[in-house]
């Protein structure tokens, strides 16, 4: 019927982005080896092309309608002050505060990590001046551009790379606060890269908030992060999408543990159109200790997909998945929860649970365990539900004198407890909180 | 107080209170005895609101207001109080928080100032006392892990501290050992006043010999077959209830 349509569908998933990837190859900033990665990434991306409708994957979360029309990448850099960033804090939290605007780190918006001797903030700019042998080796060790077509993607067109370096032994207090802003209006799409490595026997917490300033409705977020947390280390970190407004984000993170490594995450979406969390990680030595949790609260149009991805590889290791999710209107969910256990793996502890509640008959939500077991001497369980608000416990709110508005927020508010309850900075949780109370009594 | 005439109410398509009729007036304390399915739990439910019912036909009178009009929220800020059977367990929500919730929404309702955080705890901590309720319930979520007469306890803490004009205890006597059995019908009879009336529904004799009531009513497939005063429960306990079937299916013959 629509001719136009037809012939769009027969071209190559993504190749709409050739011609621009193509040139941004020959404009960004970085030395010999980024302009290699980059360029190697490239050509992967131009064989795989975008997930297509039969992927698995990607099933669930067709990205076909994110890319219609042709993306440009952003160049310039708005010009914001520090006034600008006042909402996006978190109040009553000291932390260094590190702001990407369109994926390029502002230095002038950024802390300079002092009082804390060899922790370091890099960039493409200052990794030129200064190579750095260890940004060299993990710098997209982990983050494999086989793996998904958007980490090639992400790595062919980065524009900049914020390189967080955290030395041997150092427990480090002061949070870091990532913002990680979008400014663009229209149909651009931001590649943020961030590049976290911590030593050996270091504690650190990692804040990353995502935030849409202009309208951000046709705008794509494709956001990659590799961590590695070195052995004896400990790190929190905590992604939190609430200022998002009609964003489109795909947000990776890829984690890499070594001997007796600390992992704790969450992950929080209140806001942004269209969400995709993709979560892996690698626990390659033994007695790593990982703990997943994740929290959505959707209404309209919202849809938010956590794909999650534990790799045991070694024996002795725990982790730990809790996601909970709330949906309204004609909102979706998805949650995709893989765990390998890898022959080696002996005397895993592999746990997830998925709990949802619908509050309208079009919301939806797709649950989907997937534990691959290679060792025996294992124990792994998983557990979802998806259901309604519990009418027993509602009339027996409302019973009391409680009014049916109020019981009903008591209630939700009661369902995200689990997942609040374990953010460790007691200024964010305070914060989440207030963010959920406001988002549920609307 | 209350007024009940000709109340018919069900579930789905099943009619299960079938014409009930009952009066009480405020100071009275009136039981509610019948066997196993006879529409007692219904009855109370319907009072408080339960969603799930649907009211067919009739019409009740609480203290001069259409009863049936008003949402679950509204009964029990007028001063309606139902001890539940089978009370939920509501994790994430400390009985605390639950607690001051509900006496804020009833403050607000009645138009007056909002209760001092302090006055609130010495609310608790005494209201606590008088049913020897021990747990400590701020940081612990509404009846989750409770035991079966904890739960029951808490009931009857709420409703002390709520203090309503009319309170319906649905069997809150069953599974109750005899101490803690003593100490409920404490709580009950510490609260009984000239204007406050109490539906005491109940399986056994045994929680009228500590509550004693001023009229005994049998239920039976939905609405009140006989009606007497306390001698009528012992009377039931002797010859249980199949004498009063009898009775009905002889009226039925003749
Ligand atoms: N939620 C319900 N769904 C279906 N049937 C019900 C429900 N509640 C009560 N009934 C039925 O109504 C009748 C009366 O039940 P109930 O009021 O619980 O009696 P009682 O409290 O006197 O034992 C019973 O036959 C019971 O099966
Ligand atoms: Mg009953």
């Amino acid at each position: 019927m629509n001719t136009s349509t037809t012939i769009a569908e027969k071209i190559t998933p993504g190749a709409v982005l050739l011609p621009e990837l193509d040139v941004l190859q020959t404009t960004l900033a970085g030395n010999e080896q980024i302009r290699f990665i980059r360029r190697k990434a490239l050509k992967s991306f131009r064989l795989q092309g975008l997930p297509e409708r039969k992927n698995e994957e990607y099933k669930y979360s067709p990205v076909a309608a994110l890319f219609r029309t042709g993306r440009s990448f952003p160049a310039s850099t708005h010009s914001l002050t520090r006034n600008d960033l006042t909402p996006f804090l978190v109040p009553g939290m000291d932390a260094f505060l590190i702001t990407i605007i369109d994926g390029k780190l502002s230095r002038e918006l950024s802390d300079e990590l002092k009082g804390t001797p060899a922790l370091q903030l890099h960039d493409l700019a200052s990794l030129e001046e200064t190579p750095s042998a260890v940004f060299q080796k993990h710098f997209g060790a982990d983050a494999l551009i086989t793996a998904d077509p958007f980490i090639a993607l992400n790595t062919a067109a980065f524009r900049d790379v914020v390189f967080i370096q955290v030395p041997n032994n150092a427990r480090i207090e002061k949070p870091i606060h990532i913002l990680n802003i979008v400014t663009a209006e229209g149909a651009e799409l931001v590649n943020p890269r961030i590049l976290i490595q911590v030593g050996r026997n270091s504690a650190i917490q990692v804040i990353e908030n995502f935030i849409a300033i202009g309208k951000a409705e046709q705008t794509l977020c494709n956001a990659l992060t590799e961590i590695r947390v070195g052995s004896g280390s400990t790190m929190l970190f905590y992604k939190i999408q609430d200022h998002c407004k009609n964003l489109s984000l795909i947000s990776t993170t890829q984690v890499y543990q070594d001997e007796q490594s600390h992992f704790d995450t969450h992950t929080v979406s209140l806001s942004g159109n269209w969400i995709r969390n993709n979560l892996t990680i690698v626990a390659d030595a033994e007695q790593c200790e990982t703990h997943l949790n994740g929290l959505f609260i959707l209404n309209n149009h919202q849809h938010v997909d956590n794909h999650t991805l534990v790799d045991h590889r070694k024996p002795n290791c725990e982790s730990n998945q809790l996601y909970r999710g709330i949906l309204d209107d004609k909102s979706t969910g998805v949650f995709n929860g893989k765990i390998y256990v890898r022959p080696d793996a002996q005397k895993t502890n592999a746990y997830q649970s998925s709990k949802n509640m619908l509050l309208s008959d079009d919301a939806g939500m797709n649950t989907k365990p997937q534990l691959e077991i290679y060792a025996d001497d294992v124990k792994c369980s998983h557990g979802s539900s998806t259901g309604q608000l519990d009418e027993d416990a509602l009339f027996y709110l409302r019973a009391r004198g409680i009014g049916a508005d109020s019981a009903r927020a008591l209630l939700m508010f009661a369902f995200t407890r689990d997942v609040i309850n374990t953010i460790r900075i007691e200024a964010l949780r305070t914060q989440v909180e207030e963010l959920i109370e406001k988002r549920l009594t609307h | 107080m209350l007024t009940i005439k000709n109340l018919k109410a069900g579930i789905a398509d099943k009619e299960i209170l079938k014409g009930f009729n009952l009066s009480v007036k405020p100071g009275e304390v009136h039981a509610i005895m019948g066997p196993n399915g006879s529409g007692k739990s219904t009855l109370a439910n319907v009072l408080a609101g339960k969603p799930e019912y649907t009211v067919t036909d009739g019409e009740v009178l609480f203290a001069g207001k259409d009863l049936l009009d008003l949402s679950p929220e509204d009964r029990a800020r007028e001063g309606l109080f139902l001890a539940f059977q089978y009370p939920v367990e509501i994790p994430g929500v400390s009985n605390i928080n639950f607690l001051k919730t509900a006496i804020a929404e009833i403050r607000q309702y009645k138009g007056l100032p909002p209760m001092e955080a302090k006055d609130f705890l010495k609310l608790v901590k005494e209201k606590q006392a008088l049913v020897e309720l021990q747990v400590t319930l701020a940081n612990r979520s509404v009846n989750e892990g409770f035991s079966g007469g904890e739960k029951k306890r808490n009931e009857i803490f709420q409703m002390a501290v709520l203090e309503p004009a009319l309170a319906i205890l649905d069997e809150t006597d069953s599974g109750l050992d005899i101490d803690a059995l003593r100490i409920v019908a404490n709580g009950v009879n510490k609260l009984r006043s000239d204007n406050r009336s109490f539906i005491v529904i109940t399986h056994y004799q045994r929680l009228l010999e500590y509550i004693v009531p001023d009229f005994v009513h049998v239920m039976y497939e939905g609405r009140i077959v006989k009606s007497g005063t306390k001698e009528l429960a012992l009377e039931l306990e002797e010859k249980g209830y199949d004498w009063i079937k009898k009775e009905l299916s002889q009226q039925v013959e003749a």
